[in-house]
């Protein structure tokens, strides 16, 4: 199946675009000689479908170890390397969209699932349509406009004004009234909460210049983590359970003790010195589930590594928001922090901090054109999918002997809602991968998306060969994980050999 | 939904939900095409959908005509025009209590072409590309997926090699071929080419569809009554199916849409000098700062038809799927139950005072956790 498909995508290369395109108009004295080179280089004296049967025994030659994809006549490099460049490019791009398309995607669609045929279903329903609407190439010309050339202009002098506060908390108050649902009582009281705390946070920003020298501090993160972990013991052992309490509790104490001591490992870091960093956290979220024991011990550990973690991301995001005053006074940003162009800024220098604050400017218009896209339709899968499990059988049952909601949803309904959905995660993740050839381009990130369309205008067949091959084996591969994670998630399915 | 004969009677609310009760007096003694039709024209948001594609698909083709046939805009779309107001400025005017449009309604480029009746020209075209890739797509998913799922074995592992063999063919690909071969497509010929390479998610639901419908007994009694395959298959078969096939294809459409402009953004589609609206967008990008009008209409244009197509398809997914029928609202049972009750039997009476405490909890269990 995939020897047709090259073979189509060989040929119909082939046909399409003519490398020989740009020297046949040319005045170069040297002209001859390179159209010669080119010549060849791709033995563009054969027929295509010889010169295809060639690039398949070099490709071939993979299976045992000295294949070549051939040589790209754009620049002359091997495709093989070109390609080592883009893909690291590329999932630079998409491993932060995908994740927080899925999980953003998730979490809206179980929230509109819950809450079938109320105003916030509705008007999800039509956000959602909205997002699926959009035509990426025309979102992420808005995105660089008001993302980052407006915004850039706002940070010279950030001041949001009184009306765009109040504006502001009142869209979040009326989000938190409608997604509570239940009694106006209670809505209400969680709408006045939303406001309040937004206007807090609002004028706080507003009135200390944060934007210009933004960190969380210790306290910022006290308040944070505790949140975090609140709702993290909320979702998972539910905040009856002292003990899971507890352990959430301790975690945020502990990750509070560290964050002076932690500043000092911090200081001249690289990625190796953040892993270990992760591991220790993780170690400490076991020893503290262990240590307030009980008999439900495993969900203890679990709280207390995902809170543990969480405080590891605080403390990371309050380093990187401690160098932003210099990323942005620095001379090659000058003051204008988003990005609109390229994965780096080029020879930027400093150090790790500095490095990782680039990276981030780089990526919020990218992501933000990705995640808006595909978050959509991972709200509709999550969204039917839990409706068709909330009206099961066993959901009745789950109700009928008196667990509360909370377990219902979280144990009984989501995990069985989860199982159609990690069939289409891996499909979606490999489609995204070789579909960013519009983001890459407008925003012009050297990836796979940018080597394929340069190929395919050049007319360069190898280039465009290595690309298809990639993500046509992503595909595969992706397709057959979903199988693989499908049988193992519903027992019902077995695959049998 | 079955229309069982004992459904339509009023003893059968005995047995029945209220809820279900109303659903069966609204369908009482209709045929299925009637129901769809009913329950598409009362999902009001697919109304409202269709509405609004309908009004853009009469003014693209009306206001600067189709073909030989003159429209009713004065300009046409590749004339140019002493500039109107300064840079080309739209002449749109809406007030609170006026609406004027002017001599050039959605401004001019700096050449001076009218943009009004650039986008409707792109927004015909893209029309074109989308209603041709839907059709085109569906009909050779049918065909492949009618043959797959009805014929085990050996064509349906050959139909589904040869699907799995088109998925993995990037349409970027296509459109480069079609550029080099008719050396810059037309809105038809990039319409059938895209449709020959998009047909491969409705060939795998017709297939699916065909693999649970060939197993059922309607098939075995046209079988023993001496019907042919391909009568099973066109007669029996296919429009059982109907409702997968018109769902998807409106989705098909939606996708279609995104996707042409996307490949004439890219300058793999329908390019210059013909328009669409994607490569609007690309020629227009650059000159955001200065005459954002340029880059907003086409852009609208786009959204507002993927989004019109999607929730026409919403809504006949609705209109085709029994199992995700509207639950009425307590509100509405509860009047329903009254009218039986005033219209009543003994039986009646007692079912519908007994309903509404119950029907709050059926309804919307979600709401009172």
């Amino acid at each position: 199946m995939l020897l047709g498909a090259t073979f189509i995508v060989y040929m119909a290369v082939a046909f399409a675009a003519d490398p020989l395109a740009a020297l046949r108009t040319s005045t170069s004295p040297t002209r001859v000689q390179q159209m010669e080179r080119i010549t060849d280089l791709l033995s563009l004296d054969l027929p295509p479908v010889v010169r295809y049967f060639k690039w398949l025994g070099g490709a071939a030659g993979y299976l045992w170890g000295n294949g070549t994809l051939g040589m790209s006549v754009v620049n002359s490099q091997a495709v093989s390397a070109i390609l080592g460049a883009a893909v690291p490019t590329t999932v630079k791009l998409v491993a932060l969209s995908v994740l927080m398309a899925i999980v953003l995607g998730v979490v809206v669609g179980i929230a509109t699932a819950l809450r079938q045929y109320s105003a916030f279903d509705y008007l999800t329903t039509f956000v959602t349509f909205l997002f699926y609407s959009l035509p990426v190439f025309w979102v992420a010309v808005l995105l660089k406009e008001f993302g980052a050339i407006k915004f850039n202009d706002f940070l010279a002098d950030p001041h949001i004004g009184l009306p765009t506060i109040l504006a502001a908390a009142c869209c979040v108050a009326l989000i938190g009234t409608l997604v509570t649902g239940g009694r106006w009582r209670i809505r209400a009281f969680v709408g006045g909460i939303a406001f309040a705390a937004t206007m807090a946070v609002l004028l706080y920003i507003d009135q200390t210049g944060w934007l210009l020298r933004p960190g969380l501090g210790i306290i910022g993160i006290a308040i944070t983590g505790t949140c975090f972990a609140v709702a993290m013991v909320a979702i998972s052992p539910g905040l009856g359970n002292r003990r899971g309490l507890g352990a959430g509790l301790t975690a945020v104490a502990l990750g509070l003790a560290v964050y002076f001591p932690v500043q000092f490992a911090l200081v001249r870091p690289t990625w190796l010195t953040i892993a270990l960093l992760a591991l220790t956290a993780v170690a400490a979220g076991i020893a503290i589930g262990w240590g307030w024991g009980g008999d439900d011990r495993r969900s203890g550990i679990r709280t207390g590594i995902v809170v543990a973690l969480g405080m590891g991301a605080l403390t990371f995001v309050d380093r990187v928001m401690q160098a932003w005053p210099a990323y942005v006074a620095s001379p090659r940003v000058g003051g204008r922090p988003i990005g609109t162009i390229g994965a780096v800024t080029p020879s930027l220098g400093g150090n790790f901090w500095f490095a990782t604050t680039d990276v981030v400017t780089h990526l919020v218009l990218p992501t933000t054109a990705l995640v808006l896209i595909s978050f959509a339709s991972y709200t509709r899968y999550t969204r039917s999918s839990m409706l068709e499990v909330m009206n099961a059988d066993y959901i009745r049952t789950a109700r009928a002997k008196g667990l509360t909601e909370r377990v219902v949803v979280v144990r009984h309904a989501f995990r069985n809602a989860l199982i159609p959905l990690a069939t289409v995660i891996p499909i979606d993740v490999a489609a995204v991968f070789g579909g960013a050839v519009l983001t890459e381009r407008i925003f012009s990130w050297r990836g796979m998306g940018t080597m394929f369309l340069e190929a395919l205008r050049a007319g360069d067949p190898g280039t465009v060969m290595g690309y298809f091959l990639v993500t046509a084996m992503l595909a595969i591969g992706a397709n057959i994980l979903a199988d693989l994670v499908y049988a193992w998630l519903d027992p019902r399915i077995r695959v049998t050999s | 939904m079955s229309l069982l004969p004992g459904d339509s009677t009023p003893t059968s609310l005995d047995s029945g939900k209220s809820e279900n009760a109303i659903e069966l007096k609204a369908t009482e003694g209709l045929s299925q095409g009637q129901i769809v039709r009913r329950r598409f024209v009362r999902h009001r948001a697919a109304m409202a959908a269709l509405g609004v594609l309908l009004f853009i698909v009469v003014m693209a083709v009306t206001s600067i005509g189709w073909g030989p046939l003159p429209g009713w805009w004065k300009w046409d779309y590749t004339s140019t025009h002493p500039v109107a107001l300064p840079g080309g400025r739209p002449t749109l005017d809406i007030g609170f209590w006026h609406l004027s449009f002017g001599d050039h309604p959605f401004g001019q480029d700096i050449l001076g072409h009218d943009m009004f009746a650039m986008t409707m020209r792109g927004v015909q075209q893209s029309l074109t590309v989308m209603v041709l890739i839907g059709l085109i797509a569906a009909l050779v998913g049918i065909v492949i997926g009618a043959l797959a799922g009805f014929f085990p074995g050996k064509v349906d592992t050959v139909a589904m090699r040869f699907t799995d063999m088109f998925i993995a063919v990037p349409a970027l690909v296509i459109g480069a071929v079609l550029g080099k071969w008719v050396n810059g497509a037309s809105a038809v010929t990039l319409g059938v080419a895209l449709g020959l390479v998009q047909w491969m998610s409705m060939g795998r639901l017709v297939r699916a569809e065909f693999l649970t419908l060939r197993e059922r007994e309607f098939v075995d009694a046209a079988r023993v009554a001496g019907a042919s395959s391909s009568r099973i298959i066109v007669k029996h078969i296919l429009p059982n199916a109907i409702g997968v096939v018109i769902v998807n294809t409106t989705l098909l459409m939606s996708l279609a849409i995104l996707l042409e402009t996307s490949l004439s953004y890219l300058g793999f589609g329908i390019v210059y000098p013909d328009i669409s609206l994607g490569n609007l967008i690309s020629e227009y990008q650059t000159s955001f700062a200065e005459r954002p009008w340029l880059f907003w209409w086409p852009g609208v244009f786009i959204v507002a038809i993927a989004l019109a197509v999607n929730f026409v398809g919403d809504g006949l997914r609705d209109a085709f799927d029994p199992r995700q029928r509207r639950i009425p609202s307590a509100r509405a049972m509860a009047r329903a139950a009254r009218r039986t009750l005033a219209a009543g039997s003994p039986g009646t009476r007692r079912l519908a005072g007994l309903r509404p405490k119950g029907e709050k909890d059926g309804a919307q269990p979600e709401a009172t956790q």
